[in-house]
């Protein structure tokens, strides 16, 4: 199917995920993502503020078709944590309401989980760059 | 274009025993609720990979997003 000799495309995400050790594949970027899924995902990020990598998939159809292939996840935005896919939006919601998305990233719960709205101007992610366009 | 009650029907169909709950409001964006027995012993990963295997290739295609909530019975 894929040219398994010499995929750039894939080593890089490869890397990107190996290199990073809270990373966020999304439409966009955390200032201004381009879809709701990913925009709710970054605000529970931000919410409980953990620094992380992110990388924009739409600037090259080929990010995102390499990543599913690797990740064997159909959707964006996708969330790994210590090279390890934890979830889309549904799964990081969920699993930022119970408390367990603070206890994946070795973060403090907010004593509050309200709804999380759209992310606002808080902490800035580190990192934000797009090796893979 | 899938309605929910076809989204249903195909979520029902790939996982023996399951019983799905599937709302759309313009049968392009699906929110499903798929309790079934088969995802005893899965991470939440794995259970959502099962729901997605039942709509290969369609997942940001004629289905535009598909909000999923897994439950084992």
């Amino acid at each position: 199917m894929t040219d398994q000799a010499s995929n750039p495309i894939r080593d890089a995400i490869s890397q990107a995920i190996s290199e990073n050790p809270v990373i966020l594949f999304m439409k966009g970027t955390p200032d201004q993502p381009m879809c709701g899924f990913s925009a709710r995902t970054v605000g529970t990020l931000q919410a409980l503020g953990a620094p992380f990598a992110a990388v924009d998939i739409l600037p090259d159809p080929r990010i995102r078709q390499e990543l599913s292939a690797l990740s064997n996840w159909p959707t964006i935005p996708q969330l790994f944590v210590n090279g390890e896919l934890v979830g889309g939006c549904d799964i990081v919601t969920e699993m930022y309401a119970s408390g367990e998305l603070a206890e994946t990233l070795g973060v403090e719960q907010p004593g509050e989980v309200a709804g999380v709205a759209e992310p606002a101007a808080a902490p800035r992610p580190m990192g934000i760059e797009n090796r893979i366009s | 274009m899938p309605t929910a009650e076809d989204v249903k029907a195909r979520i029902e169909a790939a996982i023996p025993g399951a019983e799905a709950d599937v709302q759309s409001a313009d049968d392009v964006h699906f929110n499903a609720r798929v309790v079934a027995g088969a995802f005893h012993g899965l991470s939440r990963i794995e259970q959502h990979r099962l729901v997605y295997a039942a709509f290969e290739g369609e997942l940001g295609g004629s289905i535009h997003a598909l909000q999923l909530k897994t439950e084992t019975p």
